[in-house]
């Protein structure tokens, strides 16, 4: 079942990416995206000193000094280059990475995002997550909808510590896609046949919404 | 006048308290045999700079076995339950950087800036305690620029003059920090003659590193093993 959704989510967020878009992937469901992208042909970046990175190698051609962020052992696409740290942050960093899909513990109705700590628990891990929230142009959220203890996972306010001041563009979940303005989150589709009421009952924060979106 | 050294010399290399810049990314670009002899040396209150602390028992995750260590500064600890541990028991200070921003203040430290201002982090708690400031309506931090007295690098190949070429992404931190120890000693697979690496493969100049060590690794299957003495 979760499997299920994970991919169901992992497909939606490829029909939002475009031949030729430069993209970073997060750990978690974004990881699964690579499959259903279908002819479309994007360049992923890997924060660790990839653009152009391919699929899982065979065995017998694992380097483990061509890894992903996630450290796993990958290959390198036709065109691909190689680069050290700080190069690959100025790319993040810098405005030249096209679309971020990132994970999240919990996204406020304004797109804010918290992915990197828990409260009450220790804070020893952040990684690239922050530097992807400053810098990248267009950020897709791509998480179920409740987390395992099934709170919702979008919310009015943060109650967890915030990645920073950058703000998702889109959250794609099992049930829905929202859309966020300064305005707020706005459902723009609905991907499960929940009706509104169910959808708006394991959602912590409001939404607006056109008719035409929802579910009759 | 070649820069080659035996391992054994580290020991003369590096002091108590000395703050070390040390390459890798999980474990891929890592110095395994520079660790595996600091290990040994039983130094004290040593910082490591470094993305991550290796994982358990590999890689730097060996030196929390050891008592050497009084502080780690990196971006990924979680993923090496030691670290974690030594952390929770008050045997390690650490210092959680974003990875960005890490990578960024080690090319300061190499490049004789002292510090800058980003956005990343801005608002979150890993900003407590900067400098903000507002540039063209959006916030940004002070960092500031991080040098050590010595790097331990990681590079495929090294010619005898101190090229450095890498492997892939084993290349990650390696670079940068080359640029901002005091004493740079790199690790590799293989030295060859001047002459012999093309000037466009090479990617970390010999300007910035002082002594090549050879790696006591042999890569097999696309894993390190130990070669043996």
């Amino acid at each position: 079942m979760s499997l299920e959704s994970r991919i169901k989510i992992a497909k939606r967020v490829a029909q939002e990416l475009s031949d030729g878009d430069t993209v970073n992937l997060g750990v978690g469901i974004p990881t699964l995206i690579p499959d259903y992208l279908g002819d479309k042909k994007v360049e992923l970046q890997s924060e660790n000193g990839i653009l152009g990175m391919g699929p899982t190698p065979d065995e017998e051609n694992v380097n483990m000094d061509l890894i992903s962020a996630s450290k796993h052992p990958v290959t390198l696409d036709v065109g691909a280059s190689i680069f050290d740290s700080s190069d690959s942050f100025v790319m993040i960093r810098g405005g030249h990475i096209d679309v971020a899909v990132l994970g999240v513990l919990q996204i406020d109705q304004y797109g804010e995002i918290a992915n990197w700590a828990i409260p009450g628990k220790d804070i020893l891990g952040v990684g690239g997550a922050m530097d992807l929230v400053a810098g990248a142009k267009r950020i897709i959220v791509a998480s179920m909808h409740q987390a395992k203890d099934g709170k919702p996972k979008l919310v009015e306010k943060l109650t967890f510590p915030t990645s920073g001041n950058g703000r998702a563009d889109m959250l794609i979940t099992e049930h829905a896609v929202f859309k966020f303005t300064e305005n707020g989150a706005e459902l723009v589709e609905q991907l499960s046949d929940l009706s509104l009421e169910e959808l708006q009952e394991i959602t912590g924060a409001p939404f607006t919404y056109q008719d035409s979106v929802v579910n009759r | 006048m070649s820069k080659v050294i035996k391992r054994s010399e580290l020991s003369n290399l590096i002091n108590d308290g000395d703050t070390l810049l040390v390459g890798g990314f999980g474990l891929s670009g890592t110095p395994f045999t520079l660790i595996d002899e600091l290990a040994t040396l039983g130094k004290k209150d040593l910082t490591v700079v470094s993305n991550n602390l290796g994982e358990k028992d590999k890689g730097l995750g060996i030196l929390l076995h050891t008592g050497c260590l009084k502080k780690a500064v990196g971006s990924y600890f979680t993923s090496n339950r030691d670290a974690v541990n030594e952390w929770s028991k008050g045997n390690l200070e650490i210092e959680l950087v974003p990875q960005g921003t890490l990578a960024e203040r080690i090319r300061c430290g190499g490049a004789g800036i002292a510090g800058f201002y980003t956005k990343t982090a801005a608002g979150t708690k890993l900003a407590e305690g900067k400098e903000e400031k507002e540039f063209d309506g959006e916030t940004y931090i002070l960092e500031r620029a991080i040098k050590g007295d010595v790097s331990l690098i990681k590079a495929l190949k090294a010619d005898t003059k101190g090229n450095l070429v890498y492997d892939y992404t084993g290349r990650n931190f390696n670079h940068v920090m080359a640029t901002a120890g005091k004493t740079v000693i790199a690790e590799v697979d293989e030295i060859v003659e001047v002459g012999e690496l093309s000037p466009y493969e090479i990617v970390t100049p010999h300007v910035y590193v002082d002594y090549l060590v050879m790696n006591n690794y042999v890569k097999i299957g696309g894993r390190y093993v130990v070669a043996g003495e």
